[in-house]
């Protein structure tokens, strides 16, 4: 996989909320099987979508490198990645200098 | 209509009686002998008249496919109710038992998974006080 394709894939897998759900869970907890990834998202954020369809959210986010997976015993895990979201803040930096970083005055603090 | 017994799969009905009884907590209901395997049923101490629990021989050749499939995923064969998730994963832990997922706070309820040994994935649940 090529940089160009890694940076639209990061793009699109953050894109959804159900994805950001699970990246959220995922920071709580490292090293979740899909059905604890499921109750979490049922209960925590009223996600009721089918298994399948968190796995195929899963497929995606490991696409993006995001997540990476691992068998503990006869179970597959799941753990959260954050390395690739560091391009975002090198593709677009944050300047650490208030002018720069908000040019029409706006009072960010609200 | 009631619901008078369920069960789950085991390797080794022997063990799974031993784990299930020594370790978990239950009581033996019925040991009848069926030639190779056994009628092996255990119940809540709290609730010796309800639902029965059958230690099932895992022999059929479908069983092992289909428990393969739900351990990968970490989905429970059986899910059972406790007053204190966190003391009962500390009691167990103590014991040897290995979980696959600490308490968890969900919002209406505390769960937890662990490995029983022989076979299966085991959830425990705590029902919180309703605001």
């Amino acid at each position: 996989m090529n940089l160009e394709d890694l940076h639209v894939d990061i793009y699109r897998a953050i894109a959804d909320r159900t994805r950001r759900a699970i990246l959220d869970e995922l920071v709580d907890r490292s090293g979740q099987s899909l059905f604890e990834l499921c109750s979490r998202l049922t209960m925590k954020h009223g996600i009721n979508s089918s298994r399948q369809a968190i796995s195929q959210h899963l497929d995606i986010l490991e696409a993006a490198g995001l997540i990476r997976t691992r068998r503990e015993g006869r179970s597959k895990l799941h753990w959260f990645v954050g390395a690739p979201l560091k391009a975002i803040g090198e593709r677009w930096p944050v300047s650490t200098d208030h002018g720069i970083s908000n040019p029409t005055g706006e009072d960010t603090r609200k | 209509m009631r619901i008078h017994l369920t069960g789950v799969f085991v390797d080794d009905q022997r063990k799974a009686l031993r784990f299930y009884t020594e370790t978990l907590g239950f009581s033996l209901k019925h040991n009848i002998p069926l030639g190779e395997h056994a009628w092996i049923t255990v119940v809540s101490e709290e609730a010796p008249e309800g639902t029965e629990l059958l230690l099932e021989p895992a022999e059929h050749p479908a069983v092992g496919p289909f428990r393969k499939a739900l351990v990968e995923d970490g989905i429970p064969s059986a899910s059972f109710a406790v007053d204190d998730v966190g003391a009962e994963h500390e009691r167990l832990v103590a014991r040897g038992v290995r979980f696959v997922q600490p308490p968890t706070d969900l919002g209406a309820v505390i769960t937890a998974v662990f490995d029983d040994s022989c076979g299966n994935l085991i959830q425990l649940t705590e029902q919180k006080p309703q605001p």
